[in-house]
């Protein structure tokens, strides 16, 4: 049983990496313009300012 | 300021220093719905001299467009136009709703926390519910103690804040019940964890404060998004007016006009603000203010009001009250005066918990006192006691009532309804009375020409060719009818539209006159007419009515085939209601009525014990709509119908409202099966907990069940 000790917080470092990720993507506005980023990408100009 | 502002666009002017934006712009595109449109929009407005950066938004079809000093709105919506894109402007003030997309944000991170804590420390209970045993159960007790206490003091203050505003004016909310059980829960799982106790509750503490979370956050969305749309619809009309000053004009934002300004209001234009006519001739369209749907004539020295549209010809209108204190402004009082019905509107949640709070703390006090006398032992007492407090905690009842009204209005936006309240729904299952405003309404506020089949073709053709370059609904009729029966319009020299009064033309050496019966052959007659003269021949009578509104006969059927009252009220002439009233099919109606009457009749009917729905437009029906227990306006209608209606019908066609009126009913049918399975699981759950045998393990699958079962109820009504 010694391996929870890894494994614990192993996996809570996973999850609080995806929380993390969740809140980053979340304060760079990355949900405003779903579509309209689903369709820039097939632009052929170079997107110097891809925030929105 | 500057930089943060732009920082988010597409920089145009490389190196150097950041120029200041001195105006934004948001404008809508309609039509745009790819790459390719994206692409084109963004590199022709960058291409414009002074502006600065401009950002297309897809999912909302909008651009934003930062500019520096120059550029106007009408000029970019130009430059886009020459691309074949539609484009209109909105009013950024409008628009800007950072409070609400800063408290969006904040619920879906709390909801992230609480979900991510959640799942964790279900995980580490399940080591527990599985057998761990001494110290390897302490340990995992830890742990989630040491993830649940910090994420519940996060992710829960919505809760803790509003029961506790709740409690400072000595009420109950459900918010009360929920806070308690997640704190008591809580501080009783660590003291068990500290004393080496086999019980704790940190899983069910978070998953309580995740579920709750979700049907707040779908409540919260259900209504930001109405509330954007409707935004977008009031954004619609920007606030300026063209003020000449020493004659030259210029463009100027409402707020900033003064008594004694002199404004001009081109055909087509919407009258600004209250004023007295100095220079020009035209008819003004009151159907917005008053009902009438047949135009009036405006010359020097007459008062128009706010409102109201122009016509025919330009106008030069001194102004003589602001916008605020316009005739707006009167109407306002009188709706301020109304009595709002809806504030006396208890929803069936409030109803629910009102019924639910007490009773949850008392049966865990009478668990609490029957167990001490039982047993003796407090910390057994205190255990059950909470055991109780947390199993009949109304998880499903939180999300109950939202999920249903997210899972409605999505299926009511698909079919352009926009729900802008959030119990309007369960007011609108209610009703047993429509009552319906007539112009604009009922009708589209278009006019036709009555009993065309009577007119000769010729006729028709010569007033069409007179019409054809006017701005005048009757004009815009007669070219309508000419068009809808494929005649070829004769070619019609020097003609000239006299504001007010008419249009003049020659044809064939013989002078033709259309217009008022006043000018045209020197008598007075009814105003929904219009006269054609050609040289000295009997005048020719056009009559006209309005339109009406597709879809309105098939809503007077429908609503009359569930046994619903019908009742029309207008401010128009007899005659026109009375002949609408048969053509739709309506038997109780009333005309020549004012505002206040309007308001009053609806308090009449619900002081007799009915539930009325208000569908109404103009400025004349808003104190009505107010009043009436639930209002429904169309997209069409003015600022402050659509501002006092709970449902604005974004289509032209009526049909929606009946489709409306049975979501609404099975919505509210949901809602109560929902409350009826959230009690079952409790009657089933209690005697258990009660019986002490309540373990961490039967509370989590209580809650989880019960909320997914009215998770999919609630989806039921989207088929």
């Amino acid at each position: 049983m010694e391996i929870l000790v890894f494994l614990i917080p192993i996996s809570l470092f996973l999850g609080g990496l995806g929380l993390w990720a969740f809140f980053w993507a979340l304060k760079t506005n990355q949900f405003q313009d779903p579509q309209g980023d689903a369709e820039r990408i097939l632009m052929p100009d170079y997107d110097d300012q891809p925030k929105s | 300021m500057a930089f943060a502002e732009i920082s988010d666009g597409r920089m145009t002017q490389q190196g150097g220093g950041v120029p200041d934006v001195v105006e934004t712009y948001i404008l809508s595109l309609p039509d745009i719905h790819c790459a390719g449109c994206i692409s084109k929009i963004e590199k022709v407005i960058a291409k414009e001299p002074e502006v600065i950066s401009v950002r297309v938004n897809l999912t909302l079809k909008r651009v934003t467009v930062h500019t520096g000093r120059g550029v106007t709105a009408d000029h970019l919506i130009k430059t886009i136009g020459n691309l074949g894109y539609k484009a209109r402007e909105l009013d950024a003030g409008y628009l800007s709703d950072e409070a609400s997309k800063a408290r969006d944000k904040g619920l879906l991170m709390r909801l992230a926390v609480a979900g991510f804590a959640a799942m964790n420390v279900m995980l580490l209970s399940v080591a527990v519910w599985s057998g761990a045993t001494d110290a390897t159960r302490d340990m995992m007790h830890w742990v989630s103690a040491a993830i649940a206490l910090p994420a519940i003091a996060f992710a829960a203050q919505p809760f803790f804040n509003n029961a506790y505003g709740a409690l400072a004016v000595r009420r109950l909310n459900m918010d009360v019940p929920i806070s308690l059980a997640i704190v008591l829960a809580g501080a009783m799982s660590l003291y068990e964890t500290s004393q080496g106790g086999t019980h704790a509750y940190f899983d069910a503490a978070l998953s309580l404060t995740f579920f709750l979370l979700a049907g707040r956050y779908l409540d919260h969305r259900t209504r930001a998004s109405a509330r954007s749309a409707a935004q977008e619809l009031t954004a619609l009309e920007v606030a300026r007016a063209t003020k000449i000053t020493d004659g030259k004009k210029e463009t100027v934002p409402l707020d900033s006009l003064m008594l004694g300004d002199t404004i001009l209001v081109n055909p087509g234009g919407r009258i600004p603000v209250d004023g007295v006519i100095q220079s020009g001739d035209s008819e003004v369209d009151r159907a917005f203010l008053t009902g009438e749907s047949a135009p009036v004539y405006a010359g020097p020295k007459s008062r128009v009001h706010a409102g109201e549209i122009n016509l025919t010809g330009p106008l030069t209108i001194e102004v003589s009250a602001v916008a605020r204190d316009s005739a707006l402004q009167q109407l306002a009082e009188l709706v301020a005066v109304a009595e709002n019905a809806r504030t006396k509107y208890t929803s069936l949640a409030d109803r629910a918990a009102a019924v639910y709070a007490p009773g949850v703390h008392i049966l865990a006090a009478l668990a609490l006192v029957g167990w001490l006398l039982i047993s003796g032992d407090l910390r057994l007492s205190v255990n059950i006691a909470i055991a109780v407090l947390i199993i009949t905690c109304p998880c499903a009842l939180g999300l109950a009532v939202p999920a249903v009204t997210t899972a409605a209005s999505g299926r009511l936006f698909r079919r352009g309804v926009l729900l802008k309240s959030g119990t309007a729904l369960e007011r609108l299952a209610e009703i047993d009375t429509v009552v319906f405003d007539k112009t604009g309404t009922l009708t589209l506020g278009e006019l036709i020409i009555d009993g065309l089949e009577n007119c000769r073709p010729a006729d028709i053709a010569l007033a069409a060719a007179l019409g054809t370059g006017s701005n005048h609904p009757m004009a815009r009729a007669l070219v309508d009818a000419a068009d809808g029966l494929h005649l070829v319009l004769p070619k019609v020299g020097d003609i000239k539209e006299h504001p007010g009064f008419g249009i003049a033309g020659r044809l064939e050496n013989q002078d033709i006159r259309l217009g008022r019966a006043l000018w045209v052959k020197g008598t007075q007659s009814d105003s929904s007419a219009t006269f054609l003269k050609r040289g000295d021949e009997p005048a020719v009578c056009f009559k006209f009515t309005d339109k009406i509104r597709p879809g309105a006969v098939e809503v007077v059927r429908d609503l009359n085939s569930h046994g619903i009252h019908i009742k029309l009220l207008s401010g128009d002439t007899q005659h026109a209601v009375a002949q609408l009233a048969r053509e739709v099919g309506i038997e109780d109606f009333t005309a020549e009525i004012s505002p206040k009457q309007k308001a009053g009749e609806i308090a009449n009917l619900q002081s007799d014990g009915c539930k009325v729905l208000m569908v109404g437009d103009g400025l004349n029906d808003t104190a009505a709509l107010r009043v009436a227990h639930v209002s429904m306006s169309p997209a069409s209608a003015i600022d402050a119908a659509r501002v006092a209606s709970d449902i604005v019908l974004l289509g032209r066609n009526l049909t929606a409202l009946g489709e409306c009126l049975r979501t609404a009913k099975s919505a509210r049918r949901r809602i109560k099966e929902n409350f009826t399975f959230a009690a079952l699981y409790n009657l089933v759950a209690v005697p258990i907990a009660l019986a002490g045998f309540a373990t961490p393990l039967i509370a989590a699958l209580a809650m989880s069940a019960s909320s997914i079962t009215v998770t999919l109820n609630a989806w039921r009504v989207r088929l």
